[in-house]
């Protein structure tokens, strides 16, 4: 294992180098996309140079080895998600196409008009625009679990809202808006005391600290690669192998088929089955350097660090009169959602850009929140292993000087 | 305010800061629109902050038809860059409209990168509408 230091990690990210309009670039944009260490631009190009062909079903050389690299890299993903078996990791194109494999392949097949899916109201669009298909297609109804005034999970509410009627929880291990962690054990165990399946999305979570699914006990888990310092294009969901064999295809195509004739059709086994068509070779090889990259460290240094640029970023917020920051819980990544009064996310984000410093303003895909919240958008600041006392201190600074110009 | 008076303006900033300065200046100088003129049809989709924008066409003293406009946002910037956009536009014929090269006016005040159709600030689409509407109206 190499021990953790951030200052070395980042000069692994060659982009980081970058000056944006003649300032050193302040990278606080991880929750939207994650930038990705030489390692894994070295595998992509490695796979392509010396492994590349299309795979399954090749005979020739440099098929079987693209093949092998392709599920030695589901391997590699079920390890890092601690998954029972390897054939319960199902590659996709992102974590979007994950849950509606989900809503398609699992929850169209089974839900019936007038039963409920619960989910919270800062889910990411993800997690919820594929529950609102069954909605509209099937009179499923969705349920909303609130957050507290602390912006917290409501877990009584949460509590409150099964019935006999509820199919699916469906819920986010961490907020892209605000960061806040939800209590997911909890959550699973009060769904599994009434036989509900419990689907989780760990887009934010995977990057941020190590995840098994058996120990959190839920039934589908997704995720993407980009977010996790890998390629874009890739993203993987995992659910159990019994519910995985009972599942229908979604897409249709080659790789997913065993036979297929004029007048029928005979489905491939349990992972190829929901991987129609050529998948993305190189991105999904080069995801197993993603991971191998993360998993150098000790992932325990790489929280530390992150907890400590979140509080140096917070205490320096708290110094600043005309900021207001959401989701404001001790359980929480390093995700920093604020506005500054009287201006629009955009005019702060426009003002730190200008000063090199890169955060997403906006709704954040997570509408619902932004109306709960009372705003229409927020700026978010988001941190990566790669980031620094010094981001912290430069985001500051450019954001007082906003402040200034603004208010 | 014309757009040559604010060119002019414009070269005494020589950083960035001053320039985003007079733009937010600008912006809270730019009359607000009235809530009621806040409609679905009036506000351009696709902005990350919220943006409405009417076009409408007069007859000014010499007969001749001219185009107003009127233009909100919830971003002080944004407001700033639509004044910049009517000071460009505003009273202007279509027949002159559709000879206005507004992008080399951005260009000149260094702020051509906020008019692309990749910017979700709804400038783009707001110089569509009033180019379609001198489109419509002009002979």
């Amino acid at each position: 294992m190499t021990s953790f230091d951030p200052y070395k990690a980042r000069a692994d990210f060659p982009i980081l180098a970058t000056k944006a309009h003649g300032k050193p670039l302040v990278y606080l944009d991880s929750a939207a996309s994650a930038q990705k260490p030489r390692a894994v631009m070295d595998a992509m190009v490695d796979v392509m140079e010396s492994s590349y062909a299309n795979v399954h079903r090749g005979i020739h050389y440099l098929s079987n080895k693209a093949t092998d690299l392709m599920e030695a890299s589901r391997a590699r993903v079920a390890d890092f998600v601690g998954a029972g078996d390897v054939n319960e990791v199902i590659f996709t194109r992102g974590a979007t196409e994950a849950v509606n494999l989900v809503a398609y392949g699992w929850a169209m097949d089974r839900f019936d008009e007038g039963d409920e899916i619960i989910l919270s109201v800062a889910e990411h669009h993800a997690n919820i625009v594929p529950w609102h298909f069954l909605r509209e297609r099937k009179g499923v109804v969705l349920k909303w679990v609130p957050l507290r005034a602390d912006h917290s999970l409501d877990m009584e509410a949460y509590q409150a809202a099964f019935t006999d009627k509820t199919k699916l929880v469906a819920m986010g291990h961490m907020s892209n808006a605000l960061g806040t962690i939800n209590p997911v054990k909890q959550i699973v165990k009060l769904a599994k005391a009434r036989n509900v399946p419990v689907l989780l999305d760990g887009c934010q979570a995977v990057p941020h600290f190590p995840v098994d699914v058996q120990e959190l006990g839920c039934d589908f888990y997704v995720f993407s690669a980009h977010k996790l310092y890998g390629p874009t294009g890739v993203g993987a969901l995992w659910a159990r192998a019994e519910i995985l064999d009972s599942m229908s295809p979604f897409q249709g195509g080659g790789e997913m088929i065993d036979q297929v004739a004029e007048d029928a059709v005979t489905y491939g086994k349990v992972p190829h089955r929901f991987e129609a068509g050529t998948p993305a070779i190189v991105e999904i090889v080069s995801l197993t350097a993603a991971i191998d990259y993360l998993e150098q460290f000790d992932r325990g240094a790489i929280m530390t660090h992150e907890r400590a640029l979140l509080d140096r970023t917070m205490a320096g917020l708290a110094n600043l009169q005309s900021v207001e920051t959401y989701g404001n819980v001790q359980d929480k990544g390093a995700i920093v959602s604020f506005n500054v009064r009287g201006a629009h996310a955009s005019d702060v984000a426009t003002l730190l850009d200008r000063q090199g410093v890169a955060v997403r303003s906006g709704h954040h895909c997570a509408q619902p929140l932004m109306a709960r919240l009372g705003v229409t958008a927020t700026a978010r600041a988001s941190f990566g292993l790669y980031n620094t006392a010094e981001d912290v201190d430069a985001f500051l600074a450019a954001l007082e000087k906003a402040e200034g110009m603004l208010v | 305010m014309q757009i040559d008076e604010l060119i002019e303006n414009f070269t005494l900033f020589d950083d960035w800061e001053d320039r985003y300065r007079y733009i937010i200046e600008l912006g809270k100088a730019l009359p607000t629109m009235d809530e009621a003129l806040k409609t679905p049809d009036s506000k351009v989709e696709g902005c990350t902050s919220q943006v409405w924008f009417v076009a409408s066409p007069a007859t000014d003293d010499n007969g001749k038809t001219v185009l107003h406009f009127i233009g909100d946002s919830d971003a002080h910037i944004v407001r700033g860059l639509i004044a910049i956009l009517f000071a460009i536009h505003e009273g202007k014929s279509p027949d002159d409209i559709k000879t206005i090269d507004a992008e080399a006016h951005l260009k000149d005040l260094g702020l051509d990168q906020h008019l692309s159709p990749s910017r979700t600030n709804g400038l783009y689409a707001m110089l569509g509408r009033i180019r379609d509407m001198a489109d419509r109206l002009s002979a």
